[in-house]
């Protein structure tokens, strides 16, 4: 939904539009757009066909949407809803507006029954609803980093979206986090490493104070991390706001260039790891699976 | 080579900009505080500050839209010494929009009718980049009333970093858009034009026309006041070139910040509005990134498993078992800070053609949460 380009980039294809891209078999790729959306409404719901006749009606309509509440934003999640209604896709994964604007977005189907009294659309936001507030069909994952913002706002996203959507959250991804490297004891001796400077320099160089700053840095990084996590997994466990338990689920820093298909299999393997404990003992015996 | 004392001493108006979740607001803030440390005068930090985590580490409980000023005291307590004074507050757009509301309304009738419009909250809070408009209308504000030396703005975090500076441009066009016309068409006349007939017949179907006469009402309210928005609204558009007013990015030396702070330093350029430094925020000490480190870290990954472990572990009076196991640790993981490091490097000197200053503040142990830890970071915005 967030049209920056980075979902191609992902998967490493040209621009990605409207018409969904195969870009693996069984994998398809589309880019929102809510003029697109809206002529596929107009073709499936109110049945006019002709757009060439009619082109302006769908930049005048574009107009609308801009300062009418809800339009366009339920141009989007409505081609989401009625995908999923469709059972075009056994799987539809929506890349979501941050997190400020998914509430709006989401909710949009609710604003829209609040705000137009009669019409087409809405009429038509109670099935959406039906699709959205259903937890064995829709869940929200929120994807956070172990930075304070990041976990101050997943806290907030996840009460908003109890309080003014039917969404249910169903997971939060916790995504570069950083492993532990010492053990407490082991930490002990990180602590004290500083006594021995004099014999690591003579027998590795002048660089082992730099090779243990490092250490340092990315232990202290750790740390405050793991603090913003334990926060959010306690916000999680005494919440009202949330009526069933929402896992954390990490995936641990890469390192690895930024963006490209090659980060993404990485992340989708740890992912993998997470989700299906079971699968690291089949590979282990031997195959990937899929 | 430009100097960050010398843009906090010569401007009036500085807008902190930059992508989400890179320290802006706490940035925003660490500038005030070394406005105030350097120079006498009053200055002022306009913030978003959604999380409200600032208004904690100012140590004020709570603030709104009307400045509040940071007590001497309470940077006597935390040991952050201040020439000048130091004041805060909040943007409140739901507040800001009544304000507007009020002073542009050509009389009490059309006040009250847009306040009281059931749609009124939902499209301001919506249309033409209402946040970012509002924060350069409240800059505007305070700095026409003359009661500070400097302000500093938070810019609101946007999905495009552009909003901020084509706000009121936006604003202006508004007003003058087939949108605002078609919008305010009587809704009878509407169905007699014959070029929109069709239009607004699918129009009814789908929105249904209760709907669309509500939007159609806000609008024509809204239209009154459009002399006074229009003239609002190049005004500000004129502080944002002024040459008083700069610009400051905050970034952070990842890939996507420092995307988006080249794009909008680019951008600034373009528009002939002044971008007077880069912050590269919570950097990794360049040292790391150096050959010396790198030998070192295999050097250290042959020696732990032979004698040096013992000699170490003597020498601390620690288990060798240990002593091996974090010196091959600490060699093994070197790599991956070494090449973050690397990387930052590379998009430090990017960054450092585009600006006429670039400052990197260190990556600092945990996270700030007073005023003294805010004191600290003031200290970095110094050019070296």
């Amino acid at each position: 939904m967030d049209a920056k380009g980075a979902l191609a980039n992902a998967f490493d294809v040209g621009e990605l539009v409207f018409e969904p891209t195969e870009v693996s078999p069984d994998l398809f790729a589309m880019a929102m757009n809510t003029e697109d959306s809206l002529r596929e409404y107009l073709r499936l719901f109110v049945r006019i066909p002709l757009l060439g006749r009619i082109g302006p009606l769908a930049s005048t309509f574009d107009f609308v949407a801009d300062a009418a509440p809800g339009v366009k934003e339920i141009l989007g999640v409505g081609k989401l809803c009625y995908e999923a209604r469709e059972r075009n896709y056994d799987l539809i994964v929506v890349d979501a507006e941050a997190s400020g604007h998914i509430v709006s977005q989401i909710g949009a189907p609710r604003v829209i029954r609040d705000l137009v009294q009669v019409g087409l659309v809405r009429d038509q936001t109670q099935w959406m609803l039906d699709i959205l507030d259903d937890p064995a069909r829709t869940g929200v994952a929120v994807v956070t980093t172990p930075e304070e913002m990041p976990v101050t706002e997943t806290i907030e996203l996840l009460g908003r979206l109890r309080a003014e959507t039917g969404v249910h959250p169903s997971a939060v991804i916790a995504n570069r986090v950083l492993p532990a490297m010492f053990t407490r004891r082991e930490q002990v001796v990180v602590d004290r490493l500083d006594e021995a400077m004099g014999l690591l320099v003579d027998a590795v160089g002048p660089g082992a104070r730099t090779v243990l700053e490092a250490a340092r840095l990315t232990e202290s990084r750790r740390a405050t991390g793991a603090t913003h996590l334990d926060r959010l997994r306690s916000w999680i466990d005494r919440a009202d706001e949330l009526d069933a338990h929402v896992p954390i689920i990490g995936v641990p820093e890469l390192f690895a260039r930024a963006a490209g298909p090659r980060v993404v299999s990485l992340v989708a393997d740890a992912l993998r790891d997470e989700l299906d404990p079971d699968h690291v003992r089949t590979a282990a015996r031997g195959g990937r699976r899929g | 080579m430009g100097d960050l004392d010398n843009l906090l001493a010569s401007r009036e108006m500085i807008l902190v900009a930059g992508s989400g979740g890179v320290g802006k607001t706490t940035m925003a803030a660490a500038l005030g505080i070394a406005a105030a440390a350097r120079q006498k005068g009053r200055v002022l930090v306009l913030t978003v500050d959604p999380a409200r985590r600032l208004a904690t580490a100012l140590g004020v409980d709570e603030f709104g839209n009307t400045p509040t000023r940071i007590e001497p005291s309470a940077f006597a307590e935390s040991g952050v010494k201040v020439r000048g004074e130091v004041w805060v507050a909040m943007l409140d757009t739901k507040a800001g929009w009544d304000e507007l509301i009020t002073q542009q309304a050509p009389d009490a009738e059309i006040r009250d009718a847009v306040l009281a419009n059931p749609l009124y909250e939902n499209i301001t809070s919506r249309f033409v980049h209402s946040h970012e408009y509002l924060a350069m209308e409240q800059l505007h504000d305070l700095h026409a009333r003359g009661e500070f030396d400097l302000v500093i703005v938070d810019t609101p975090p946007s999905r495009n970093a552009l909003s901020i500076l084509d706000a009121p441009s936006r604003m202006v066009e508004f007003f003058g858009s087939r949108l605002l016309r078609w919008l305010t068409v009587p809704y009878r006349s509407r169905l007699f034009t014959v070029a929109s007939r069709p239009f607004y017949q699918v129009a009814d179907r789908v929105l249904g026309s209760r709907f669309l006469q509500d939007i159609a009402d806000f609008f024509v309210l809204f239209q009154a006041m459009e002399s006074g928005f229009v003239r609002r609204a190049r005004e500000v558009e004129a502080l944002l070139v002024d040459p008083r007013t700069a610009f400051v990015v905050v970034t952070t030396l990842e890939t996507a910040p420092s995307h988006e702070a080249r794009f909008l330093a680019r951008s600034l350029v373009e528009r002939e509005m002044c971008l007077g430094a880069i912050i590269a925020n919570r950097v990794l000490p360049e040292a790391l990134a150096s050959r010396a480190g790198a030998d070192s870290a295999v050097a250290l990954l042959d020696a732990a498993p032979g004698p040096l472990s013992d000699a170490v572990a003597d020498q601390l009076g620690a288990p060798v078992k240990q002593v091996r196991s974090v010196l091959t640790q600490i060699a093994t993981r070197f790599d991956d800070v070494a090449l973050v490091a690397a990387r930052e490097s590379d998009r430090r000197s990017e960054l450092a053609s585009m600006a006429p200053t670039l400052l990197s503040v260190p990556w600092v142990d945990g996270d700030i949460h007073d005023l003294a830890g805010l004191g600290r970071l003031a200290g970095y915005l110094r050019n070296a």
